[in-house]
């Protein structure tokens, strides 16, 4: 490919030669063709993502409600404010909860139903039709759907007394300690689908020989799935780990429909506390220093992951998976 | 995984006893996991059709009488199809700018040589490792000085502004392997670049233009954030705005809620069915292919 790409380039380069104003306009008018090909992706990526990125950084400096000239420079002052802050080293602690539990818990379940939906069985298309559907519905609607049926008294408690396990009602949003667990329950419920899809297109990738050669030399189901399809499965499974981690650290709708961070803080996350903050309360500076933090928290888990643990897979396969 | 059901495998009398018991356990776990899924939104669906003081006496009732008022109400009242129409310009709109800008560019970074280019290639990627989140407070401030607050536009142009480096690294290597045999004949027949480009190249990408497009649509409707952040005019809300509108509005009235919950459930619903293959392709080629 690189090589057509040169040639047609050493083509270019041979007419120039043959008529150099000739050439000369020709190039300029690829210039110009490249430049209006490239430019309103690259206009809308600056001005609405890189400026917003790099004022995040500057605006963190200050102390600043977002009306006033920003005058007041306080240097590393929000980023004190917020190590100083329990409410926001809480939420770091909450969005460090839900990635543990992400990836102790939901992806292993996620990897469990795309073993058994790999496998050939009636009704395995209508169950992965199903299994993946709450990730196409909205956060909120899912969020108000789940606050429902969790509110006291409401169906969830119903069927829990119903089949005799009346004992193990709970405020599930309104108590302190257990209001995390309910939302990590609600955010998988969503979310597992994804990854189980993740899951199954790398499944597919196994060819069937592997599996079937592993067969006749006398592996059973459980050394067949131990010493090749979960080693072969190494890299989806490292890229579903990867975004399910960075999906953790960036958690807001659900939290934000379901208990705001409540109750008293005990559900706030990174993202949701920097919103109250920086747009609620309009400390602006202090926000953009949270998000900042959340930023870098992010890029350095990107970076030492690609570093040590995709490092040993296919070159590319890092780039791509931001679907 | 409970265990793998293999052909070659004895045929032993309680052998066979195992493999039916193990059957019948992997249908009942899988039947479990479904049931999870499915009852929390045919709650949803069913309480719709009751009222609220049924649905406060026997929260898992089924509706009797069935009772079409809370949905009716919702589809005549107009909030709900205003929600609907501004999720719909949003999506369409951010669709199609994503589709051209980035296969615009994606183009450029793939079939041209020129100073610089891996450097404006590596910018996008850079995108990647940032999310909305970061960014979202000083864009308030930009929209705000722009004039975009509670403008369907600044929903739009951030959106896609933030999905561009998806979609070009999903566009690039599909632009490169289109063989350049074919652009050098297009251009002996006197294709400029821009016919090339659109007459050729674009047809050729359907199936990445389209799972480009699908994931768009589905990113735009269920978009929370940004438009919280933009849109504060109730009237230019998207539906899942509208929805925590609606939560907020009628606390006591948890029928009426859940039929408008189920409501918006629908147009998502229906796009997933007709385009499953294209999201879920889509989604599995992103994490798999290099």
């Amino acid at each position: 490919m690189a090589s057509n790409i040169a040639a047609t380039d050493r083509l270019a380069a041979g007419v120039r030669q043959d008529d150099g104003s000739a050439g000369r306009r020709r190039s300029l008018r690829q210039s110009a063709e490249i430049a209006l090909f490239l430019l309103p992706a690259l206009l809308l990526f600056i001005v609405f993502v890189l400026i917003p990125l790099v004022e995040a950084v500057y605006y963190s400096g200050f102390k600043w409600n977002g009306l006033e000239p920003l005058t007041n420079w306080i240097g590393l002052g929000n980023y004190q404010r917020a190590l100083d802050d329990q409410f926001f080293t809480g939420a770091i602690a909450h969005n460090v909860f839900l990635l543990v539990l992400s990836l102790g818990v939901q992806q292993p379940i996620a990897l469990a139903l795309a073993l058994a939906l790999s496998r050939g069985f009636r009704g395995r298309t209508f169950m992965r039709l199903v299994f993946f559907t709450p990730y196409v519905i909205s956060e909120a609607t899912i969020g108000v759907i789940w606050l429902l049926v969790l509110q006291p008294n409401g169906p969830l408690d119903q069927i829990l007394g119903a089949v005799g396990l009346g004992q193990f009602i709970q405020l599930w949003l309104a108590d302190r300690s257990l209001v995390m667990t309910t939302l990590f329950v609600v955010i998988s419920w969503q979310y597992f689908g994804f990854s189980m899809i993740l899951y199954l297109a790398g499944l597919t990738q196994i060819p069937h020989e592997v599996r079937e050669a592993a067969s006749i030399d006398g592996a059973n189901g459980a050394q067949a799935l131990r010493y090749i399809t979960l080693p072969l499965l190494g890299p989806t499974i490292r890229v579903a780990v990867f975004l399910s981690a960075i999906g953790s650290l960036q958690v807001f709708g659900l939290v934000f429909i379901m208990t705001s961070g409540g109750p008293f803080h005990a559900s706030d996350t990174m993202v949701t506390w920097m919103i109250e903050q920086g747009l609620t309360r309009t400390a602006l500076g202090y926000g953009a220093a949270m998000a900042v933090i959340l930023g870098a928290i992010g890029l350095v888990f990107s970076l030492l992951y690609q570093r040590f643990v995709l490092r040993r897979d296919i070159e590319g396969s890092v780039t791509s998976f931001a679907g | 995984m409970t265990t793998e059901i293999r052909p070659g495998s004895t045929h032993t009398p309680a052998s066979r006893a195992w493999r039916a018991i193990n059957r019948v356990l992997f249908y009942a776990i899988l039947m479990f996991v479904a049931a999870l899924v499915i009852v929390p939104m045919l709650y949803a669906v069913l309480s719709g059709f009751r009222s609220t003081g049924a649905l406060a006496a026997a929260p898992l009732g089924l509706p009797d009488p069935w009772i079409t008022s809370n949905y009716t109400e919702i589809l005549t009242s107009g909030s709900f199809w205003q929600a609907f129409g501004n999720s719909a310009l949003i999506a369409i709109l951010s669709t199609i700018l994503t589709l051209v800008t980035s296969s615009a560019a994606a183009y450029a970074l793939a079939r041209f040589q020129f100073r610089g280019r891996n450097a404006v290639f590596n910018l996008f990627t850079l995108g990647l490792l940032f999310p909305l989140s970061v960014a979202i407070l000083p864009l308030f401030l930009l929209l705000h000085t722009l004039n975009l607050l509670d403008n369907p536009w600044g929903v739009i142009l951030p959106s896609v502004a933030f999905g561009l480096p998806t979609s070009i690294i999903i566009l690039r290597p599909f632009f490169r392997s289109i063989p350049s045999e074919i652009e050098d004949a297009a251009a002996m027949d006197g294709c400029t670049h821009f016919g090339f480009y659109w007459r050729i190249l674009l047809p050729m990408s359907r199936p990445a233009l389209s799972t480009i497009g699908v994931l768009a649509v589905v990113a735009s409707w269920n978009a929370f954030l940004l438009p919280l952040v933009v849109l504060s005019n109730p009237e230019t809300h998207t539906l899942p705005l509208a929805v925590r509108d609606f939560n907020a509005q009628y606390t006591q009235d948890t029928a009426r809620v859940l039929a408008f919950a189920t409501l918006s459930m629908i147009p998502a619903l229906l796009f997933y069915i007709a385009a499953e293959r294209q999201i879920i392709a889509g989604l599995g080629s992103g994490a798999v292919k290099g």
